[in-house]
This record gives C-alpha cells, sequence and structure tokens, in this order.
C-alpha cells in the first residue's frame, strides 16, 4: 500500500505545493508505514521532493501533456495510483487540482473530500477535517470507500522536511483518446506578477483607496514585500481593478502567510475569503471597522499617510536585512 | 440548443453559521436560502444563449420541498422548466449520481454549473458528473460562446487565462466573470406571475451511493484581539511582523 501524490510543476519546475503534498503525504506515511510515491509531469529533475519524504518518483515524460489537460491528467494519476496500489490520493488545492481531481475520483471510484486542513484524524474510519462555509466553519467527514481522494488547503500542514532515499522511475501510461478531444487556443498569462494563488503575501485594497488612481502605492508595497496585489469585490465590480484580483467568499480564496488588507471594512464575505491566511493586518481610518475584530495587527489611520511611510520604512528594512 | 443549469441552494453569504444537534448539522434558524452565486452567473449566461440563440433552458436542483422557492426564482428569471431530484443530498457522489441520470434521461447539448457551492465548497459536482458520463468539462469558466456544435470556453488559470475548445456535449464550472456582476439577473413582476404556471417536475432519486459522510461541524476558535500600532510607528509593525509573527 502506498501514498499517491499530483506533484504539480511549472514550465518543468516542481510547485510548492507538490512539497507541501510530500510533507503531508510523510507524516500520514510516519503513522501507518506506507511508502510515498510522486507523479510528475515533464520534471527533469524531482530529487528535491525527497527531503520532504517521497520514497519513488514516477516519472511521466510526454509532449501531449506539455500543456495542462485536466482529463489526460486525471487518466494518468487514476493509472500511476492503481499501478502502486495506492489506497490514498493527494492533490492540492490549486486551481488545476480543482479542475482534475472530481475526474480522478470517478476514474478511481474514490471518495473525495477537498480543502483539508489537518492530517487524517483517524483510520479506520478513515476520517478528515476540512474547511466548510468558505472557512467559516470546519467539518470532519468520514471517507467510506477503498481509496481516499484528498485535497490539501494550501498552508494549511505547510512544508516539513522528513529525507527519504528516493528511486525515479519512468512512467508511460496508455492514455484514451478521448482525453485529448479538446484543443487548446491559447494561454495569455502575465509571467512577471506574483499570483494570489502562489503568493507568501498579499496586499489588498477596497473601496477605502477611492480610486483605481491610487494603486500605485499597493502595487509599490506589494513589489516591496514581494506579495501579490488583491481588492474586495465592490473595487473588481466597478472596474477599478480586474476580477482575477477579486478576493472573498465569492472571489478567491486567500491563504498566505501574510494578508493586509487597506481601506477594506472587512464584511463577513470579505473576511470568509481570507480567514484561511496566517497572520492579517489592517489599515483603516474607522477604528469600529469590522475588519479591526478578525485582524492580528491594526493601524487606526488614513492609508494615504500610512501606505508610503510604510514603504518607505519597508525600503529600509530589507537593504538592512538583505 | 438544450441547456441544463445546476441550482445548488445555499444559506446567503451574510448567514451567521451555527450548528445544532451536538454540532452534526448546520442549523438552520434565520437563515436565508438563496441560489448558489456561481449558479446565478451559469443562469445569467443560459439566458443570454436562450435569448440570442433560441436556446431552451431546464434548470435542475437535487434537494427536498424546501428547495423549490430556489428552483421558482430560476424559473421567475427566465428558465422555461425546472426539476426537483427529490432527495437528501448525501455528499456531492451522490448529486452527481442523480444529476447524470437527469441528463442521460433528458439529453442536454450544454450542461452549466456553479464551480463550487458557498456551503459545502465541495467543488466536485460538475466534475463527477462529467467523469460519470465521459463528457467534456472545463472548469472555473469565465467565458463561454457556443456556435453549432462547438463550444470555446475561457478558463481562468493562476496568472492569467485559457482558451479552449470543445465538441459538445459540454459541462462547464462557471464563476464570475461567465457574465459581469451587473447582468445578473433579478426577477420582476412578471417573471415572479409567469413562474407560477411553468412546469417543475418532481423525480425521485436513482441511487442512494454515497462515498462520503458527515461527522461533525466545529466554529473556528476565537480570535485574540488584534494589537494596535500607532499610525506615527510604522516601524513598529515592520518589528512585529519580522520577530513576532515572522511572516516577512
Ligand atoms: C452575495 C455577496 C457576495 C459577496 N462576496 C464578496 C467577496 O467575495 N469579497 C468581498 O470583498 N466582498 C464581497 N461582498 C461585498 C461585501 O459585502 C462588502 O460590500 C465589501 O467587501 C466591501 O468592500 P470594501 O471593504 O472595499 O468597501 P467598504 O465597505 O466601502 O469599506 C471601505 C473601508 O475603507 C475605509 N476607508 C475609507 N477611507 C479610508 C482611508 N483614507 N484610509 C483608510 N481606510 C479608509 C472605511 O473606513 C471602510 O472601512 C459580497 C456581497 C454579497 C451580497
Ligand atoms: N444539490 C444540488 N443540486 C443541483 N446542483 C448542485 C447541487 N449541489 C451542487 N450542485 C452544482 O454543482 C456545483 C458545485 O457544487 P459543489 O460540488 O457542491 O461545490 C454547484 O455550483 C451547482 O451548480
Amino acid at each position: 500500500m502506498s501514498i499517491l501524490l499530483y506533484a504539480e510543476s511549472s514550465e518543468g519546475k516542481l510547485k510548492k505545493t507538490a512539497f507541501e503534498l510530500a510533507s503531508y503525504a510523510k507524516g500520514i506515511a510516519l503513522e501507518t508505514g506506507k511508502k510515498v510515491t510522486a507523479l510528475t509531469f515533464n520534471v527533469s529533475d524531482a530529487t528535491a521532493l525527497s527531503k520532504y519524504g517521497v520514497d519513488k518518483v514516477l516519472n511521466l515524460q510526454s509532449e501531449k501533456l506539455n500543456s495542462f489537460n485536466a482529463r489526460a491528467y486525471a487518466d494518468a494519476l487514476s493509472q500511476a495510483a492503481k499501478q502502486e496500489g495506492a489506497n490514498i490520493v493527494l492533490v492540492s488545492t490549486s486551481t488545476n487540482a480543482k479542475y482534475l481531481a472530481p475526474l480522478l475520483a470517478v476514474k478511481l471510484n474514490a471518495g473525495f473530500v477537498s480543502n483539508v486542513v489537518a492530517l487524517p484524524l483517524s483510520q479506520p474510519p478513515f476520517s478528515v477535517k476540512h474547511a466548510v462555509f468558505t472557512n467559516k466553519a470546519f467539518g470532519v467527514s468520514e471517507i467510506k470507500t477503498d481509496i481516499k481522494l484528498i485535497g490539501v488547503s494550501k498552508n494549511a500542514y505547510g512544508l516539513k522536511e522528513n529525507p527519504a532515499t528516493l528511486s525515479v522511475e519512468t512512467f508511460n501510461p496508455t492514455l484514451e483518446e478521448t482525453d485529448f478531444n479538446q484543443k487548446l487556443i491559447e494561454i495569455s498569462q502575465s509571467t512577471n506578477k506574483v499570483t494570489i494563488a502562489d503568493a507568501e503575501i498579499v496586499v489588498s485594497g477596497g473601496r477605502g483607496l477611492k480610486g483605481p488612481e491610487n494603486w500605485g502605492m499597493i502595487e509599490e508595497l506589494a513589489s516591496v514585500l514581494g506579495a501579490a496585489t488583491a481588492c474586495s469585490k465592490p473595487v473588481s465590480d466597478i472596474g477599478w481593478r480586474p476580477h482575477s484580483e477579486h478576493v472573498g467568499q465569492t472571489g478567491k480564496p486567500v491563504a498566505a502567510n501574510l494578508y493586509i488588507a487597506i481601506g477594506i471594512s472587512g464584511a463577513i464575505q470579505h473576511l470568509a475569503g481570507v480567514n484561511a491566511s496566517k497572520v492579517k493586518v489592517v489599515i483603516n481610518n474607522d477604528p469600529e471597522a469590522p475588519f479591526f475584530k478578525a485582524a492580528d495587527y491594526g493601524i487606526v489611520g488614513d492609508a494615504f499617510e500610512v501606505v508610503p511611510k510604510l514603504i518607505e520604512k519597508l525600503k529600509e528594512f530589507k537593504s538592512a536585512n538583505g | 440548443m438544450k441547456i441544463l443549469v445546476f441550482i445548488s441552494h445555499v444559506p446567503d453569504t451574510t448567514s451567521k453559521i451555527n450548528f445544532t444537534d451536538n454540532d452534526s448539522r448546520f442549523d438552520l434558524n434565520g437563515v436565508q436560502f438563496v441560489i448558489n452565486p456561481n449558479d446565478e452567473f451559469a443562469l445569467t449566461r443560459a439566458m443570454w444563449f436562450k435569448e440570442k440563440q433560441g436556446a431552451t433552458v431546464t434548470v435542475v436542483n437535487v434537494g427536498e420541498a424546501e428547495t423549490e422557492p430556489t428552483l421558482r426564482k430560476a424559473l421567475a428569471i427566465g428558465a422555461d422548466e425546472a426539476i426537483r431530484v427529490n432527495a437528501k443530498p448525501a455528499d456531492g457522489f451522490f448529486v452527481a449520481k442523480q444529476l447524470s441520470k437527469v441528463i442521460a434521461d433528458g439529453g442536454y447539448d450544454l450542461i452549466l454549473a456553479g464551480k463550487e457551492s458557498i456551503d459545502y465548497n465541495g467543488g466536485m459536482v460538475p466534475g463527477m458528473v462529467a467523469g460519470l458520463l465521459n463528457y467534456s468539462f472545463v472548469n472555473g469558466c469565465i467565458g463561454l460562446e457556443v456556435e453549432g456544435q462547438k463550444a470555446t470556453a475561457i478558463r481562468e488559470i493562476d496568472g492569467g487565462k485559457e482558451t479552449l475548445k470543445f465538441d459538445l456535449p459540454l459541462i462547464v464550472g462557471g464563476q464570475k466573470g461567465l457574465v459581469e456582476e451587473k447582468d445578473l439577473r433579478i426577477p420582476n413582476m412578471r417573471g415572479i406571475m409567469t413562474a407560477r404556471s411553468k412546469t417543475l417536475t418532481v423525480r425521485n432519486p436513482t441511487s442512494d451511493e454515497s462515498q462520503t459522510s458527515a461527522v461533525k461541524f466545529e466554529k473556528p476558535v476565537a480570535k485574540t484581539a488584534v494589537k494596535l500600532v500607532n499610525a506615527d510607528q510604522v516601524e513598529e509593525l515592520i518589528n512585529l511582523l519580522h520577530n513576532e509573527a515572522k511572516v516577512i
């Protein structure tokens, strides 16, 4: 019996989610003695996975899979799981993982629980704790099937080093023709920007910033911190910022290490989407703004005065601390 | 073109989340239910296909009698007919099984759903239906056009978007962007009146299989009070984030 994980990559390089899943898998392995196997797609060097406890890498190289294809990737993962006799299969909660996971669940006849925030609580019965109601609460669910598919929430378990001896095997699944029924027309991606999904730090602005012309300081603060930029829903609804920056219950979830909210009141729908972030900072000129009840650190003050000062002091801090 | 729209019936986003019966189930007390926000985008796009391309639109929900007002609302927005599979949703797989049967019986060209429902956030029903029927599937969809038997879909990816072409039938997990927020429909008086006479068919469930079961629920632990820093001492905030929180 083994644990199989989907080691995500981008342009041949493993993503942080791959190492998080490896850490999580090793956490289960330490309790159960199972082996940890990772499937990689067009990654040339996956040795770094051994640092986090992966015993075996199935190395899939295929031109046809150069761009992500949920159906084909799910097909490959299900064949890997069957070959390895895996009864626990792990995916992340990234956009691509959420796309392929339900397809994979059907192929493996596996019960699927997503947004899982901790190691399995008991086995048997096999139960996991997961976020529900967009992070307003948690649920414990039991998975009743032989194979269990788990979507592990970003940043919930974290990275834990635990070296293992790695073996690498070539993996050549026979993919079905129907996997390639869809045709990729184009991909447009801004490559120089940190994305909300990958960011460790997110700097977010709300209606308190008064207009799109004032986003310069938000972008500058983000760039000093190596952060992604985000916004509240009304800001994207009025078109000050693109929809892709809208975070919250009906936008993107944010599970960063640090979330900085500037001129955002902290409505229940906004908080629901950013609650999974570890540390929250609020800058707002209204001491009664609900966000102060949900934040770890706060400054009561005018964003137009506080943010420029913060940028200046952060630059000093960065140059002093390398 | 025959379109089917999945409608999930969920607590309004302002709802306070509480649990009852020893934390074993969601407390319905004082909770208002609405069409799942992602499904509203899907439904509005379906209305566009109806008006511009003469599609017929059926809406479907798997749920008990209390979800009917939500389906009636979808009819008032302009759907032609509604189906309710009369069962308490046991899990995502259970729901996907019921919906697959509805699709197999009805023969739809396009199936529009939300990418996720905001209650249990499984994000699994549309993909599972696609898997069960071996249909094409696009998730996180923010743009959709149909011409004849071909659909062009835009999908949000991390840091950008991707355009894909599919043959129908296609299942779509939609989200904001599929239509603009300002174009979302709210039922008008006439819509509400005509909705009353539209057909709402109640079907029996076809299978009772489920793969997971909810054991209990928990609320997050209460937060410790915020630490306030004086607006004139932003360096103190930097110090706290570096030395105490260790996030910069
Ligand atoms: C169905 C539904 C779903 C929703 N989903 C989401 C969601 O996913 N995400 C989301 O964000 N919202 C969502 N909302 C909207 C939410 O209810 C709030 O309306 C929204 O979050 C408010 O945005 P805001 O904080 O930017 O604006 P406001 O509420 O207008 O707050 C602006 C804040 O800026 C402060 N401010 C003003 N001037 C300054 C200054 N000079 N310096 C510092 N601070 C200043 C004010 O004190 C105020 O607190 C949803 C609403 C509904 C009905
Ligand atoms: N009980 C249900 N009845 C009809 N459609 C549903 C139901 N549950 C989920 N869906 C659809 O599946 C999507 C994803 O839901 P979920 O997998 O529960 O996150 C929703 O946005 C709906 O479109």
